[in-house]
């Protein structure tokens, strides 16, 4: 597995600490340096600013009018850590899916940046982009879509290869895709064995292992768990555990399942329709929310154990989660909120550490957009 | 071949209303697939009863069998490839098995009454929400379009669809998912039955809409005494509404148990591992406990107990015979109502 | 239903379940290989349907690659003085008599054995063009969208609203001297238009698949993505209906030679006969009805291949 490790030298030995600030590289070559450039343990690696996309909604055949937008991400800022895992919540259509598509480069994001280690990869091209593909994979939610039905295991895995040869020389491929399959538990000699022939843990660590061919050092997660079975839920989430430290990998694990999220992120961010209501560590999310959504969606997961079914508090909310195309001006929750006042509606809140805990060396002391943040927690029995 | 007892053995926790019997009992049921690579044993011998105001939970993987019982109660299972090959639904002591169509037709929506997972699907496109209702009171009571629509209307407003009367007139794919759960809900009440089956009903649906369509599943149930089936694989949806649970694998039902008592004293490996590798969310944990190996192919259910492979329990007669699902006792022997495990080490995994 | 979907899915994947806990991931072991392909073959070789037509498709074939290991008579020779319409002579199997003569006094056997190449010829080159034809602007269409899809697809619908047959004539009567290639051209010209169609509509829902985002995401180009990742998997629908229409090709064919703007003496070819043929019905049926016979049994027999190939690529569709 020698090949497979990073190199991880010290941690004061990282030559550029500088340049992980936002530097924008003149020439290409200079950009992919500056991202082939190892960057040291709880570094920001990745850093989100004011993040937008916003999708065009049309009317006409011919000539297409613009007639308003889909705002399915509409300024998000967060930074990740190298060898952390951050969490990313909410409901569906609150946008968490598409900033992984934005993270990945797969969309054009409409506004906003994203550093990654410097270089702001939204405005990326041709092989610096290419670069930045290298570093940054993407486990995907359904293992029965996300793999070539027409390809063999090992065309599966080999792939990231033939598109990037520089990582591995050719006699060497197919030593390195059997390598990956042990890596994620599979047998290698399944290796020209079709996707069809396995189930869906087994075909989740190939995906899994696609992912981890080329060494990346950030791996986008959107619900990997999700489509599984519970018995091999946790198979999947100790694998991908036991990767991270392996490989150093950072994680950014977008999912819906708060329990699973908890378990496995170091910091959590809540989204809702397109905004992050709230973020900070899993403790300080989960144990003290001061985010009235944060708190309601907490309230309703079930717990499975009929004696903490009393002893919570549960907020259920009322009505569903209002059109990204036309969301609510102020606070966007404000229509589903209990503590909605006048100022909810003219003014947003803005993503900060509420006043009322900035100068208290309190849990709840992290970031939250809401105007009448105040800690409760509704996971816990009373 | 070993088949579980009959249900006798493990008696209801809770009696039914009317004192005349359950309202459902399924017994011995058998249901296998042929599909090309052999024959698929998806249901080997379950046995279950249902009260009227009552929720049995049937808990279980894909593959479990959950799903298929449900349809050859429902007698919407797809033959071929499915095939009965044993067993007993009796609704009301009759047995559905040997009713002619025409006389299982008229139990299937009035007296039971199915809820599917994806409301999209099962609701028709092209037709308004108010239609699909109101043609439930014209087929079967025969009411007129007008009375068809103000019943529809009252059914919608008890669902807490928002607006009943300004909506009845929209399409399926006007609503939100949680509001088209609700009028599938609606149209499953739609003419009292006496039993529901939820296959799923609130796996599509985001966390703080399924505590509302759950709540209202759960009220409706209390108000109308109805039974409920409630079949899914989430072990927290289980712990709010159920009253008893069956817990299936591999075509079996390998645990029985009232709701309080499986979580807190599972007594099969196999409910025991399900229970310790779900994260939790009140606090981070260390590493997860994983049922080791995957759910069996049915087309080849290993000799033995089924679950005897992945189980880190297994002696060597797990692997020959089939444990029959037995009465659960107190370490004294004291009967513990309504518990059942198909485990040859109950004992052990309970008391040990 | 999830369950019933669940189980077709364990099923499919095969061996027994926890047999062999080489790994962590003890699950079932999958047993050989088997590609989508050879699990549609394997379904191919046992459906009768397949087998019947197969082995007529590989008669007609050889009969017109080798129509001389068949009779020893040549379709050509006319002798009206002797033959003139002489009656089958039903005894003297594969002889040049043995299915009597025609108007002209021309072996029908003969001419039954190489009649078939025009047909076999057209039938498979046009599926062949049109295939490609298809394929290609159904895939550029699908893949890249927005005005090249408007632009091809609109082309397309000029081509689909062209009535075939008609079309076909028009083309064809601008021509002086139509040799079998001229009718494939003509055919051709007029027939990619469905799998054009199809060839969209499955590279349409192909293209937003995970594992074609997997593949940009991996940086792969854009040439990589069509022929690895899409072409391999559009490419089932528009072999069930290549192989459909390759029957209709073979009776378009039939339908213009009969018309007389089709082929032309001195190619042999059953829609010629019969058209030749079309007065004798009431003296000598066998004249007409042989030729077109063998025009039935040929479309019916790719048909019946198209059917199977269908069925063994698409079992949904049942």
């Amino acid at each position: 597995m020698a090949e497979l490790k990073k190199e991880q030298g010290p941690v004061d030995a990282t030559p550029n600490v500088s340049e992980v600030e936002t530097v924008d590289a003149v020439t290409e070559a200079e950009a992919v340096a500056a991202i082939d450039a190892p960057v040291s343990q709880g570094e920001p690696i990745l850093q989100v600013r004011n993040l937008v996309k916003h999708f065009p909604l049309t009317q006409g055949i011919l000539f297409k009018k613009q007639i308003g937008a889909v705002k399915a991400v509409d300024g998000i800022s967060f930074d990740l850590y190298a060898g952390e895992t951050l969490g990313i919540v909410g409901e569906s259509g609150c946008g968490k899916s598409t900033v992984a598509k934005l993270l990945m480069t797969l969309e054009r994001a409409t506004a906003g940046e994203v550093f990654y280690k410097g270089q702001d990869i939204t405005k990326l091209s041709g092989r610096a982009l290419k670069a930045v593909r290298r570093n940054i994979q993407m486990v995907f939610q359904d293992p029965y879509t996300s793999l070539n039905p027409r390809m063999t295991v090992g065309d599966i895995i080999g792939e990231p290869f033939d598109i990037h040869p520089e990582v591995a020389p050719k006699g060497d491929r197919r030593r390195r895709v059997q390598e990956l399959l042990d890596v994620v538990g599979l047998n290698p000699e399944y290796i020209n064995r079709y996707p069809h022939q396995f189930s869906g843990g087994q075909r989740q660590r190939i995906g899994i292992a696609r992912g981890l061919a080329l060494n990346p050092e950030i791996i986008i997660c959107d619900e990997p768990v999700s489509a599984l079975d519970v018995s091999v839920q946790a198979q999947v989430i100790n694998l991908m555990e036991k990767l991270q430290d392996e490989f150093n990998l950072s994680y950014v694990f977008i999912a819906h399942d708060l329990s699973i999220v908890r378990h496995i992120s170091d910091r959590v961010g809540v989204m809702y329709l397109g905004k992050m209501a709230e973020i900070g560590t899993d403790t300080q999310i989960y144990d003290h929310p001061t985010h009235p959504y944060t708190q309601a969606l907490l309230s309703a997961v079930p717990v499975p154990d009929p004696s903490a079914r009393e002893g919570r508090e549960r907020i259920i909310l009322t009505g569903d989660v209002p059109s990204p195309a036309n969301p609510p001006s102020g606070c966007r929750f404000r229509t589903r909120c209990w503590k909605a006042e006048e100022r909810c509606a003219t003014e947003e809140p803005l993503l900060a550490i509420p006043e009322r805990f900035v100068s208290a060396a309190t849990p709840a002391a992290h970031e939250s957009a809401c105007h009448f943040a105040e800690e409760k927690d509704v996971v816990h029995a009373a | 071949m070993t088949t579980i007892d009959k249900t006798a053995h493990v008696p209801a926790p809770r009696e039914s209303v009317s004192g005349d019997g359950p309202l459902l009992d399924v017994r011995d049921l058998h249901v296998e697939f042929h599909t090309r690579d052999g024959v698929a044993k998806a249901v080997n011998g379950v046995n279950y009863t249902v009260s009227a105001g009552e929720t049995l939970a049937v808990l279980g993987e894909s593959g479990s069998g959950k799903s298929v019982t449900a349809q050859t109660i429902m007698g919407i299972l797809d033959m071929p490839p499915g095939k009965i090959t044993q067993g007993e639904i009796l609704f009301r002591g009759q047995d559905m098995l040997k009713m002619s169509n025409e006389e299982r037709r008229k139990i299937r929506g009035r007296k039971i009454a199915m809820i599917f997972q994806d409301a999209l699907s099962s609701l028709n496109p092209v037709l308004t929400v108010g239609y699909q209702l109101g043609e439930m009171f014209r087929v079967h009571q025969g009411l007129s379009r007008k009375d068809a629509k103000a019943k529809s209307i009252e059914l919608m407003d008890q669902v807490k669809i928002p607006a009943a009367a300004a909506r009845i007139s929209d399409y399926p794919h006007q609503f939100s998912g949680g509001m088209r759960q609700r009028i599938m809900i609606a149209m499953a009440l739609a003419l009292e039955p006496d039993l529901i089956i939820a296959d799923e009903p609130t796996t599509a649906l985001d966390v703080t809409v399924q505590a509302q369509v759950m709540d209202l599943l759960a009220e409706l149930q209390r108000e109308y005494n109805m039974g409920l089936i409630l079949i899914t694989h989430d072990l927290g949806v289980v712990a709010d509404v159920a009253d008893k649970i069956a817990v299936m694998y591999a075509g079996r039902i390998v645990e029985t148990a009232p709701v309080g008592e499986l979580y807190s004293r599972p007594a099969h490996p196999y409910t025991r591992g399900l229970l310790d590798s779900i994260p939790r969310l009140d606090q981070k944990g260390q590493e997860l406990y994983a049922i080791k190996g995957l759910p069996p192919n049915l087309t080849r259910i290993p000799a033995g107990c089924a679950f005897s492979p992945r189980c880190p329990k297994a002696q060597d007669i797990c692997r020959t015979e089939i444990p029959p699902l037995a009465p659960v006792t107190e370490q004294d022997g004291l009967e513990l109502v309504g518990r059942g495990s198909a485990c040859h080490f109950w004992k052990e995994t309970i008391h040990g | 239903m999830p369950d019933t979907t669940a189980l077709t899915k364990s099923t499919d994947a095969s061996a027994a379940a926890a047999q062999t806990p080489t790994t962590t991931d003890s699950g079932p072991a999958p047993g050989k290989p088997r590609s989508l392909w050879s699990d549609a073959w394997h379904d191919l070789r046992r459906n009768p349907l397949f087998l019947v037509s197969m082995v007529l498709i590989l008669l007609l074939t050889v009969m017109s690659i080798f129509p001389g290991l068949f009779t020893s008579a040549s379709p050509r020779d006319a002798n009206l003085a002797e033959h003139y319409l002489q009656k089958p002579n039903w005894g003297h199997f594969f002889a040049p008599d043995w299915l009597g003569y025609d108007v002209q006094g021309r072996s029908i056997y003969a001419r039954l054995i190489y009649g078939a190449r025009a047909s076999i010829m057209v039938g498979v080159i046009v599926t062949i063009a049109v295939t490609i034809t298809g394929l290609v602007i159904g895939m550029l269409a699908g893949y890249f969208g927005g005005w090249i899809d408007t632009v091809l697809s609109r082309i397309t619908d000029v081509f689909f609203g062209v009535p075939f047959i008609v079309g076909a004539m028009v083309i064809l009567t601008t021509f002086e001297e139509r040799s079998v290639w001229v009718v494939i051209l003509s055919l051709s010209f007029l027939g990619w238009t469905s799998i054009a169609r199809v060839a969209r509509g499955s590279v349409i829902t192909i293209k937003q698949a995970d594992y074609v985002v997997a593949a940009k995401a991996l940086g792969a180009s854009t040439t990589r993505i069509m022929t690895r990742h899409i072409l391999p998997n559009a490419i089932a629908p528009v072999i069930v209906v290549a192989t459909i229409a390759l029957g209709g090709y073979i009776a378009a064919e039939a339908t213009l030679s009969f018309l007389g703007i089709g082929l032309a003496e001195p190619t042999v070819s059953w829609g010629i006969d019969v058209s030749a043929a079309k007065d004798q019905l009431r003296n000598v049926p066998t004249v007409l009805i042989i030729p077109s016979v063998m025009v039935s049994i040929t479309v019916l027999s790719f048909l019946m291949f198209g059917d199977a190939v269908r069925n063994a690529l698409d079992p949904k569709m049942r």
